[in-house]
Order: structure tokens, then sequence, then C-alpha cells
């Protein structure tokens, strides 16, 4: 069960060796994606800030409620900061278990909860305009 | 006796700074309402978080020396 930070890409395929047990019938997985536009505005791409010490802290705690909540054998979640390009990966979730439902609804609380509580901020680089630090 | 502020996005652009020391504050919205008026932060208090030696807290919590203290605006990650 492990949270992290990144500055560098995300290596998705080894994060699911990771999370390979055999006695897990379920793998469930997200990612977050750099898109290209934001309420009819063309992005060119994005900055994540961060405040890593929180962000891991309360990223572990969510990890650890997600286990409480859901019958799932481990979670992975690890968020990229600092500049990303459109069709970077921002964000990857993974989830076991042995059955396919308490994997698929762990994994979407598990990236709503890191979207509501992570000290983590966008600001977008639009093609029109100076960057804002977008909220919520 | 001094606590550490760091700031981030919104308010890290308003002050123009990341972090920086100051003395020990009566309460974390005594604190936030001198920070506001001092750099014209636009957050009310309660907009905001606030974090305590890297882990989310009360604000209600009393400050101690040496604690590091983070006013989080509304976030965007994930």
């Amino acid at each position: 069960m492990h949270f992290r930070i990144t500055t560098d890409p995300i290596d998705t395929e080894a994060q699911r060796r990771l999370l390979g047990d055999a006695r897990c019938g379920a793998y469930a997985a997200f990612e977050g994606w750099v898109r290209n536009h934001h309420a009819g505005r063309n992005v060119l791409g994005l900055n994540y800030a961060c405040y890593p010490q929180l962000a891991e802290h309360e990223g572990q705690r969510i990890l650890g409620e997600a286990h409480a909540r859901f019958d799932i054998h481990d979670a992975a979640c690890i968020h990229r900061i600092g500049n990303c390009a459109i069709a970077d990966l921002a964000v990857w979730v993974g989830v076991t278990a042995i059955h396919r439902d308490a994997a698929f609804a762990a994994c979407q609380w598990i990236i709503d909860a890191v979207k509501l509580r992570l000290p983590i901020w966008k600001q977008e680089y639009y093609a029109d305009g100076t960057p804002i630090w977008r909220e919520g | 006796m001094n606590i550490k502020v760091l700031y981030f996005a919104a308010l890290k652009e308003a002050s123009g700074l990341d972090e920086e020391v100051l003395p020990l504050p009566e309460s974390l919205p005594t604190l936030y309402a001198q920070l506001r008026e001092r750099y014209g932060f636009r957050h009310m208090q309660a907009q905001l978080r606030v974090a305590c030696n890297g882990a989310f807290c009360d604000w209600q919590y009393i400050p101690d020396h040496g604690d590091v203290i983070a006013f989080i605006p509304p976030v965007s990650g994930g």
C-alpha cells in the first residue's frame, strides 16, 4: 500500500507488477491524463504544484481508509507533479482484490478522494491567456 | 518563539514567498487574518484548510514554537 509523489513519468506497468498477487482475481486501475481543453479554452500544458510532505501523509491516509471501506487486497497511487504535457499521465491508481466489485469501487473511491483532499494545485497554460491556478 | 508559514499556489503568488518565519501567533485564525491583510489574499478563512507539521489540523489548533503551518487553498489535483 503506497502513495507517492513523483516528478518522473509514471511507469504503470512497473506499478502493476508491484501489485501482482496470485491470491487476487481482480485488478482495477485508473489513469488521469492531461487533456487539451478546459471550459472551452485550449490548454497547452500544465504544472502541478504540491506540498509533498502533506500530500504523502494524506495520500497514505486515503489508501488506509480505502482498505477499511472495501474488501481489497492492496492499493497504490502515484501522482505526478511539475510540468506535464498534453496526453501525459498525471495520476495512476491501482487496486487488487479477490473479486472485481471491490476493486472497481475502491479504485473510484480513491481517485475521488485524491481529487478532493490532496494538497496539489494545477496551473493550466492556455493558448489565449495567462496561466491560472485551478481551484476545485 | 517562532513558527514557519509555507505558501502554495494562489497564496504563494500573492505573497511572493515560498515560506517565512513569523512570531508565534495566538491562534491560526488570527495569523491568517494578519497575513491576508498584509498580502491581500483573496481567500476568506472559510475557503481554506490548514495544516501543521505536515498533517491537516483544525483551525482551533493552538500553534506552538517551531510549528510549520500551511494554509491550503482549494485544491485541483488528480
